[in-house]
């Protein structure tokens, strides 16, 4: 994959796992989610944080994840952790880190100083480790297009967190989301401006399957690319709500076809069933085909 | 020599008649006598056969040194009777005494001192757990264990390849003449199936209950024209241990997904037809799959014909939801199916001859269509394990596991890759229970191996778009992940013989050889 | 590497180990318990070598309580408990002799 392929690629689903538990980090990829989140932060005890450094490294370096991009989420550049999960990350050759609790795009340039650091001691591909940053707070979501913007090179998205930005609302989960509005809509005005990409926030009841379904779906309304997880078993609801229908499928692929055939005569502007198609419209049925692809849905060649 | 399984048996195993199993099917339409108990008539008018203690029926029955007495396991690991029985047989100074159990679990710990002792000289089961495996793998048990699909005992004490001295029946009641049931006491396990044919073939039949009912007790599991004497005890189990509280349906995200797997395999096939037949193993993944059924039944307007086996809610659901027809039940593993079969007209008590056995003129499993089975290892020949654990010693249980093989139509194993570090899918399995020419498609989290036997299976799923892998493929992976494992080590003393459900050798079971490093 | 203070890394849950080291005066002494012995006990005892070795421990009295962890596992609760041992707790030598 080149690394525009590496910053655009599919991410509806994103699973924590603590990465201090070896029962869960093993083989994680079974369940096939596109992206796996090793979690150093708050999965893992304040005293196990070494412990987890050394399954999560071991798992890097040893498990074949068959494809599902490893993601590391780091502690918070408030706690002494954070430069040694960098490190750790980076020797371990994990595709992409996880800022937690990024505030400003100065936390982005800390946390990418070092890992060129790290990236130059273990002697790793320059600019192959990715970065994202969880929004966590109101500061975090009005500074969103900046830390979007900070590092383009490496930036794949931002990823909002409900637990704690809710606190700092005044506020707490509602069926519905009203209370998340705000800083949904912000971030992904943000993420949308800068070109990157744009994750929503665990939900944590189990059990309410209906509840879930629900979120998933105004997610997809909105715009989201994706949506951490925190069981395996989320991840068919969301891979299902995200997959495109058979129509919007049929569309896409002749968007793109027709557009193939006339680019290259040289022609820009045609029309595709009554509707009028410029190149605007190819990045989104590119994305209609490549979701169609990984829901199992497209068999086609392109 | 070599058995058709690739299984070395001793040749000095195959005397007296024992033959290597040849192959499922092999005795099919071979005759046989069936033998027939000695009886102690009763002519005179008599008010009661209620003894007052399990010692004085012991002694009635005229137990002596070197007799098979018989047990069943309806009462699982809440069972009494098995130890409240030996107990006072050892009491006694009976001595070379041979325990033919339906099966043996950890609630019989006990039996183990026995057997080290010297006192138990035989075991023949169809399950073995706790101490009792313990003891049998370290070789302490003077003679061979025989081990038997539920549908092989029955055949053994038809054929007389097992004669039963003396069987000790556990009933939640009984009448004062012996008309015993599964239901209607304190510690009720729904069904007698296991112990019908006992009734029917030992010489001497003792009834223990700790429920005495008006006579008669009807209509009866075992018939009191077979019954010698009652006994009535104070408990002859722990209730709570006999039918337990329903299983939670397994949130394994594994689990669940297994579940789905074979609930698509099922939709896959054929036999996928309005009016079809199913079975599910009590483990989690087979359980849940009832969950996925449940969807593909209401989308395609298909009701289940018939559910057999051990029962568990899940079945009784889709039978009070009109899903399923009818139950035919050997077994009830929680507290729902036994109130169910007390109490639904639809939900039938049969023997276990009648649910398993190649012996008679046709059991159930031979109409089977589907049935999804768990197993501890299955090799890359579908041979399948569910009576040694990895490390060589003895816990599990053929149970009915062979039969409904062997049986159905399509024979589904589900099971993850590994469990911990143990490849579940290996090169050879430690012991053969299942034959793999039975096993037709092994189900795992890594994917779906269909056996190349069934072409016109492999060739449905594909259809389906499910994830198929070779077997060979799917233990790679296994070992790619675990590493490769050592061959457990074994002495040549053979303390059990697996018999196939025939009453041939299907394999032998070796004494364990202490690891060490 | 010399072990200052007895340490332990790991837990009991399956697919875990829980790894005990402490200083011993001559060589390596271990002991294994796990419920895979008979089929995994010679590779994880010389997984458990192997990554002492790698760590330059040659004094140790080291325990091992096995749970089906995987050979990654092990690596890192030895690894985990000798750095505990030895009183290190940054700049590990991840791709040195961790590996």
């Amino acid at each position: 994959m080149t690394q525009i392929q590496r910053l655009k690629r599919l991410r509806r689903s994103m699973l924590f796992l603590s990465a201090q538990r070896p029962a869960l980090i093993k083989d994680a990829y079974i369940f096939k989610p596109d992206s796996l989140l090793l979690d150093l932060e708050d999965a893992v005890a304040e005293n196990q944080k070494d412990a987890a450094r050394f399954s999560l490294y071991h798992a890097l370096k040893t498990v074949d994840y068959r494809g599902v991009e490893r993601v590391v989420r780091i502690n918070g550049l408030d706690t002494p952790h954070w430069q040694e999960d960098i490190r750790v990350a980076v020797a371990g050759g994990a595709d992409m880190i996880r800022i937690s609790k990024c505030e400003t795009a100065d936390d982005v340039r800390t946390v990418v100083r070092h890992i060129e650091m790290a990236e130059e001691e273990f002697k790793s591909e320059p600019g192959y480790t990715l970065v994202m940053a969880a929004l966590e707070s109101p500061l975090g979501v009005l500074n969103a297009y900046e830390i979007c913007i900070a590092c383009p090179e490496r930036m794949v998205g931002v990823a909002i967190s409900g637990g704690d930005f809710r606190k700092s609302m005044q506020t707490k989960y509602y069926p519905g989301g009203l209370e998340m509005l705000g800083g949904r809509a912000t971030m992904l005005l943000a993420a949308r401006a800068a070109g990157v990409q744009c994750f929503d926030t665990v939900f944590t009841n189990l059990d309410d399957i209906e509840g879930f379904r629900a979120e998933v779906e105004q997610n997809k309304q909105m715009g989201f690319d994706g949506k951490s997880l925190i069981s395996p078993r989320q991840i068919a609801i969301v891979h299902e709500v995200f997959a495109p229908t058979e129509k919007e499928i049929a569309e896409a692929e002749k968007i793109v076809r027709v557009w193939r055939e006339n680019s290259a005569k040289g022609i820009g502007v045609f029309s595709v069933d009554g509707k009028m198609i410029d190149i605007a419209f190819i990045p989104g049925a590119e994305r209609v085909i490549m979701m169609a692809k990984a829901s199992g849905l497209y068999k086609g060649d392109l | 020599m070599k058995n058709a399984v690739n299984r070395e048996i001793p040749d000095e195993l195959l005397q007296n008649g024992r033959k290597p199993f040849m192959g499922s099917g092999y005795y099919d339409g071979a005759e046989h006598q069936k033998v027939a108990p000695v009886v102690r008539a009763r002519e005179k008018s008599f008010e009661s056969k209620v003894l007052p203690s399990i010692r004085e029926a012991i002694q009635q029955c005229g137990m002596k040194d070197g007799m098979t007495i018989s047990f069943h396991h309806h009462f699982r690991e809440g069972d009494y009777v098995i130890n409240m029985v030996m107990e006072e047989v050892v009491a006694l100074g009976i001595k070379d005494v041979t325990i033919a159990a339906s099966s043996v679990g950890a609630a019989h710990d006990p039996v183990a001192e026995y057997i080290e002792q010297g006192i138990v000289v035989g075991l023949q089961t169809s399950g073995i757990r706790g101490k009792i495996g313990e003891a049998v793998s370290n070789g302490k048990l003077k003679t061979p264990a025989i081990l038997r699909s539920h549908g092989g005992r029955v055949r053994a004490i038809e054929q007389g390849e097992v004669h039963i001295d003396i069987a000790f029946i556990g009933a939640p009641t009984s009448d004062c003449y012996g008309n015993a049931r599964g239901v209607g006491g304190k510690s009720d396990c729904g069904v007698l199936s296991y112990a019908m044919v006992d009734a029917q073939h030992a010489d001497k039949v003792v009834v223990i209950t700790d429920t005495l009912v008006d006579f008669p007790n009807f209509p009866p599991s075992i018939q009191a024209v077979n019954v010698d004497y009652v006994v009535v005890v104070d408990a002859i189990g722990d209730p709570k241990k006999i039918a337990t509280k329903a299983a939670r349906m397994s949130q394994d995200p594994r689990d669940l997904m297994m579940a789905e797997y074979c609930a698509k395999v099922i939709a896959a096939t054929p036999y996928f037809k309005d009016g079809f037949s199913f079975q599910t193993g009590a483990g989690g993944p087979s359980l849940a799959a009832n969950r996925f059924l449940e969807p593909m039944l209401l989308e395609k307007n298909y009701k289940i014909k018939w559910i057999i086996g051990g029962i568990t809610k899940p079945a009784v659901d889709l039978l009070n939801k009109g899903l399923v027809e009818t139950i035919v039940d050997a077994q009830d593993f929680d507290i729902d199916s036994v109130r169910s079969v007390q109490d639904n007209p639809r939900h039938f008590e049969i023997s276990t001859s009648q649910y398993a056995s190649p012996g008679n003129k046709g059991a159930f499993v031979n109409k089977l269509d589907f049935v999804i089975l768990a197993a501890l290892e299955v090799d890359t020949d579908f041979n399948v394990n569910v009576i040694t654990g990895s490390d060589g010693v003895l816990r599990g249980a053929p149970g009915g596991h062979p039969d409904t093989a062997a049986g159905a139509k399509c024979t589904i194993i589900v099971t993850p890759l590994v469990r911990g570090r143990m490849p579940t899918i290996c090169e050879r399995v430690v012991t053969v229970t299942t034959p793999g020419e039975c096993v037709d498609v092994v189900v795992t989290d890594y994917g779906i191996a269909v056996n190349p036997r069934r072409p016109d299976l492999l060739a449905a799923l594909t259809e389906a778009g499910l994830p198929l892998k070779t077997i060979e493929e799917l233990k790679n992976e296994a070992y790619q992940i675990v590493g490769v494992p050592d061959q457990v080590e074994f002495y040549d003393r053979v303390v059990a013989i697996m018999e196939a459900r025939d009453g041939s050798i299907l394999d032998v079971v070796r004494q364990t050889k202490p690891m060490k490093l | 590497m010399k072990l200052i203070q007895t340490a332990l890394a790991g837990t009991l849950e399956s697919s875990d180990a829980q790894v005990t080291v402490e200083n011993a005066e001559n060589g390596i002494e271990i002991s294994i318990e796990s419920n895979v012995i008979n089929q995994y006990g010679r590779q994880i005892k010389e997984t458990v070598l192997e990554t002492l070795d790698r760590l330059g421990v040659e004094n140790a009295r080291v325990k091992v309580v096995d749970k089906g962890a995987l050979d990654c596992t092990l690596r890192a609760r030895v690894e985990c408990a000798v750095f505990r041992a030895c009183g290190v707790d940054k700049d590990y030598p991840w791709g040195g002799a961790i590996r």
